[in-house]
């Protein structure tokens, strides 16, 4: 996408009254509910510390630990499969699916999912593939992408959602939420009967332990990865921590960071499939573990810390800018703050650079993450990369936006001559009014009057008041 | 954590390129607070722009050529450099460093970012002033700048320096904690989203009652006065040093 259509999507969402009105009231909500949680800053700042040092220690030997991964999942029976892009996961998953001769899958909120398409891939191939995360199965009914990374279904109102399960699954008309509730989980129960395989995201994966972990609210997950007989989990190769003593910490950091829960109402730990003996659970576990351009994020220092995300939509929630367009704005898979930092180092500058643009670099996102990651400072550097011969990120030096580099150049000669400078603002005072407002003055005129410039100087009033005072004396 | 020097006769001041070129009135006000309290202050006048806008866009030569003349404009001797910005003080004393990093300038660089306050905070935390309020009372507004908030950390002192001013009153804004939208080239480079945001902030202050607003950054100043003038509100904003000295001199 261009940065014309992008500002296409803003000018849409800007206008959306009622959207906007619900987001402010929805986001008002996550933010009061992450403060009341974590209410003390002293305590805050040191688990940030710590939850940081859990994942740098991650990121910085990724290799290392994956190796450990794979072979504390191999000893638990758990089968680990790579996919370098998200094609090849996906087709990972579709093999996995034939291979047991199945085509129904349930699948419960992954965000990694949509970001290599599944499901188009799994349905051109013949299976069908149910969300069951009750926000996400709203979205999947009227063929729609999430609208965030915890809440997909943010955006739609109850009145909605009843007039989309009234058309789409055939109950009566109604906007009671318990109700709806209820219908939605009727009509899963019988997908979860009959899937084949069962389709989970991860949330933490123990290196040490080989142990899957997954955080829900609904009870959705549990049922994917437990009913069907296979369970497949798919996970960016980043979202892993060394040890299960890591655990307690970094999931009081994610929940409390994404919902301002204590806990969440779901935990699951999964650690293999079912041993002779057992009750339940699925006769085959796979962990597909997905690179898309994270190993290249692994290897630039600064970068690197972009993948000590947890995903967990605090950054979302506390962004002024994604507060006024919310998430369909940006037209990516992740979108807000995490996504104008990952997207274009997954996909590349030429086609998500304009995200990078959409920040005013006001720190808030930074402010809250859980990881501490330098949000800000990430999206400056793709800045950067937009037109560095020498850079890192996929597609850098896009934009060699060679008008800009010479009005930077040209303005780097002005502040570093104070003849130059002062003449310029005293051109500007005087031709101030004059100036036709197009370009960065028109757009900054849209909604504001124009600077004025002063005729003097600091130096000169400064100048003037000695004089005065000397005068004076 | 912040060193501050125990006293300081002398002081330089940085009075960054917006206040040169569209505030000077507001630079001199925060020059006169300064001497009130007996420091003299240096003024160099080959002192420009902390560089940040080309930083912000991404130009990093461009930026190192300008911070270094500041580096250099400012090396004639020890004291601290104080700025009447959270924004370009934030810029100075923690991007400075990192912009040089590995390179043989750093050292000098670092000597430099050191010695940057921004106002308020120097004042606050170094020089204790005591202000007697000579003006009527008066409802005003803060607005934060997110830089003084959130890196330079100046908006306690701002706001404690506030306090003494027995007939004024600040009101909350809402959403305080929220940019106003200007960002720098962000207001021209995604000029609809940053309209909404200064729309809104513009909107919360209106709403408080306040006869005045008040900023310690004049980035904000100038995105917010500038909107509410175009719907001709009869809000005005004012940089917090004039606001202090004409307190303390009505
Ligand atoms: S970048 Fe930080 S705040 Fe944003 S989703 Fe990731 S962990 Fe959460």
């Amino acid at each position: 996408m261009h940065n014309a259509d992008f500002t296409r999507n803003v000018a849409k969402a800007l206008n959306d009254a009622p959207q906007r009105a619900h987001l402010e009231h929805v986001i008002t909500n996550f933010m009061r509910g992450r403060r009341g949680l974590f209410n003390d800053d002293e305590e805050l700042a040191a688990l940030r510390e710590a939850a940081n040092a859990v994942k740098r220690r991650v990121v910085g030997r990724l290799a290392e630990v994956l190796e450990r991964l794979e072979a504390s999942c191999a000893a638990n029976g758990i089968q680990v499969h790579w996919a370098e892009t998200g094609e090849e996961a996906s087709n990972i998953v579709l093999d996995i699916t034939r291979s047991v001769g199945g085509k129904t899958l349930v699948k419960s909120k992954s965000m990694v999912t949509e970001e290599i398409h599944l499901n188009k891939t799994l349905e051109a191939n013949g299976c069908e593939i149910r969300e069951t995360d009750l926000g996400e199965f709203i979205i999947q009914l009227i063929g729609q992408t999430p609208f965030h990374i915890i809440a997909p279904a943010l955006h739609v109102t109850k009145e909605q959602v009843g007039a989309i399960f009234a058309e789409k699954i055939g109950i009566d008309y109604t906007e009671d939420p318990d109700r709806l509730q209820a219908e939605a989980r009727r009509f899963l129960r019988e997908r979860f009967r009959r899937a084949d395989v069962g389709v989970t995201g991860v949330n933490f994966a123990v290196a040490e332990t080989g142990t899957i972990c997954v955080v829900e609210n609904e009870g959705n997950a549990r049922m994917c990865a437990s009913v069907p007989r296979v369970h497949v989990a798919v996970t960016g190769l980043e979202k892993i921590v060394d040890r299960l003593a890591d655990l307690p910490l970094m999931l009081r950091m994610l929940v409390g960071s994404a919902t301002g829960q204590r806990i969440s109402t779901y935990f699951n730990m999964v650690g293999g499939p079912r041993r002779p003996g057992d009750q339940d659970g699925p006769e085959q576990v796979h962990l597909v573990l997905l690179d898309n351009g994270r190993s290249r994020m692994a290897g630039d220092e600064e970068l690197r810390q972009s993948l000590q995300c947890l995903r967990c939509g605090a950054c979302l929630n506390h962004c002024p800018v994604f507060k006024r367009i919310g998430g369909h704005a940006y037209a990516a898979t992740y979108p807000g703050p995490v996504g104008t930092m990952v997207m274009p180092q997954l996909k590349g500058l030429d086609e998500y650079g304009y995200m990078a643009l959409a920040s005013s670099l006001c720190g808030a996102c930074g402010e809250v993450c859980p990881v501490m990651v330098p949000i800000p400072s990430i999206i400056r550097r793709l800045r950067v990369e937009a037109h560095d011969a020498h850079g890192a990120v996929l597609d850098h030096g896009h934009d060699a936006a060679r008008m800009e580099s010479l009005a930077w150049s040209l303005w780097a000669k002005v502040m570093t001559s104070p003849g130059l400078n002062a003449m310029a603002r005293k051109t500007m005072a005087a031709l101030g009014g004059a100036l036709p407002a197009v370009g960065p003055l028109g757009a900054w005129t849209s909604v504001r009057v124009r600077p004025k410039f002063s005729s003097k100087g600091l130096a000169d009033l400064l100048r003037e008041e000695d004089a005065k005072e000397k005068g004076s004396k | 954590m912040l060193h501050f020097p125990a006293s300081a006769p002398v002081a330089n001041y940085f009075g960054t390129c917006l206040v040169d070129m569209c505030y000077p009135e507001y630079g001199m006000a925060g020059i006169r607070l300064l001497r009130r309290e007996g420091v003299e202050v240096l003024c160099p006048p080959r002192q420009s722009c902390c560089g940040q806008p080309a930083y912000n866009s991404g130009f990093l030569d461009e930026t190192r050529t300008v911070a270094l003349h500041q580096v250099k404009v400012f090396a004639d001797n020890d004291a601290p450099i104080v700025v009447p910005s959270g924004s370009c003080a934030a810029m100075m004393r923690y991007h400075y460093p990192r912009l040089f990093e590995g390179r043989p300038e750093h050292a000098e660089v670092l000597r430099f970012s050191e010695r940057v306050f921004e106002l308020t905070q120097f004042l606050n935390n170094v020089l204790h002033p005591a202000y007697k309020d000579a003006g009527a009372p008066i409802k005003v507004a803060w607005h934060s700048s997110c830089h003084a908030r959130r890196e330079m950390d100046c908006i306690k002192d701002s706001l404690a320096l506030l306090a003494q001013l027995e007939n004024v009153t600040v009101l909350p804004i809402d959403n305080e904690h929220e940019c106003c939208g200007f960002g720098g080239t962000f207001s021209v480079k995604q000029p609809e989203i940053s309209a909404a945001m200064v729309r809104d902030k513009a909107a919360a202050i209106a709403k408080t009652g306040a006869e005045v607003f008040l900023v310690g950054d004049c980035g904000c100043l100038m995105n917010i006065a500038g909107h509410l003038e175009k719907e001709r509100s009869p809000m005005r904003g004012l940089h917090i040093a004039e606001f202090l000295w004409e307190r303390i001199h009505a």
